[in-house]
C-alpha cells in the first residue's frame, strides 16, 4: 500500500458548487517530508480564439467525479508513493477568472510533485465525469473531448495504468 | 427498476437526467440504443461512455433491475 494513500482521506478529492480556497486544498497535502508543493489552478479564460466566452456552467455526476479524482490520487501515488495529492473542482456557475479546479500535490522533492500535479490535470480531462458549458453572446454549447482526440469509438475512457509513465 | 442517468448536451436535449426503465436484465448497448429510441432528438449518444454504478462499462456489460447506468459525454473538466 502506497504510504501517502494511508493519510489521504476521500476529503481530498470534492466537487463542490463553493468559490475554491487555495489554502484549504493546499493545507491538506501538508507534510513534514514534503520538501515540495506544487499547486495546479485550472482558471474561466475569456477568450478562446476569436470566440469571448460570457461565463461558464459546470455540471457533474458528483459521486462518480469524486471516486475518479481519488483514483486519480491513487495513480499518482502508486507512480509516487511518497505523494500526497488534493484535487477539488468547482462546478455551477462561473464567471471570468473564476477558479475552476485547484490541484495540491505534495512530495519530498519537486519533480516529483510537478509531474504529479501535471499528470492530475491531464487525467482529469480523460476520466473525470465533469463537464462545461459556454455562454457565448450568440450562443451556448455544452463542451467535450478537450483532449481533441478524436470521439471514443469503444464507447470507453482512454483507460490507462497507473503504472504507465506520465 | 433500472435507472438511466443523462448529463451534459444528453440531458439537455432529453429534457431529463433520469429516465427509469422496468427491465430484469438488459446489455449497456441495448439501453443505449433503447434510450435512443426513446429520445429520438439526442444527438452524441454514440460518442457518450456507459458508466455502470459509477464505474466505466463495455457495451456487453449486462444491466440489473436496481442497477444504475450513467450515459457519459466527452468530458471538460479542469
Amino acid at each position: 500500500m502506497a504510504k501517502g494513500i494511508e493519510t489521504m482521506s476521500e476529503n481530498n478529492f470534492k466537487v463542490t458548487y463553493e468559490p475554491l480556497n487555495v489554502e484549504e486544498t493546499i493545507k491538506k497535502v501538508a507534510d513534514r517530508n514534503a520538501g515540495a508543493i506544487n499547486t495546479f489552478i485550472g482558471t474561466v479564460r475569456e477568450m478562446t480564439n476569436e470566440k469571448k466566452t460570457l461565463k461558464l456552467t459546470y455540471d457533474a455526476y458528483v459521486p462518480m467525479a469524486e471516486k475518479k479524482l481519488a483514483q486519480i490520487g491513487r495513480e499518482i501515488a502508486a507512480d509516487i508513493p511518497e505523494a500526497k495529492i488534493a484535487i477539488t473542482h468547482r462546478i455551477g456557475e462561473l464567471e471570468i477568472s473564476d477558479l475552476a479546479v485547484v490541484i495540491a500535490v505534495s512530495t519530498p522533492h519537486r519533480a516529483d510533485a510537478f509531474e504529479g500535479s501535471r499528470y492530475a490535470i491531464e487525467r482529469i480531462k480523460e476520466i473525470v465525469p465533469i463537464w462545461k458549458k459556454e455562454h457565448w453572446q450568440d450562443g451556448e454549447m455544452w463542451i467535450g473531448d478537450q483532449l481533441e482526440t478524436t470521439s471514443y469509438p469503444e464507447g470507453k475512457p482512454l483507460y490507462k495504468e497507473a503504472t504507465e509513465d506520465d | 427498476m433500472i435507472k438511466v442517468l443523462l448529463f451534459a448536451e444528453l440531458e439537455e436535449k432529453a429534457g431529463q437526467r433520469e429516465i427509469e426503465y422496468d427491465m430484469e436484465e438488459v446489455s449497456v448497448k441495448e439501453l443505449r440504443n433503447k434510450v435512443q429510441e426513446d429520445f429520438p432528438n439526442i444527438t452524441g449518444m454514440e460518442r457518450a461512455m456507459a458508466a455502470l454504478n459509477e464505474e466505466y462499462a463495455g457495451e456487453d456489460t449486462p444491466v440489473h433491475k436496481d442497477d444504475l447506468l450513467a450515459f457519459i459525454p466527452p468530458v471538460s473538466g479542469g
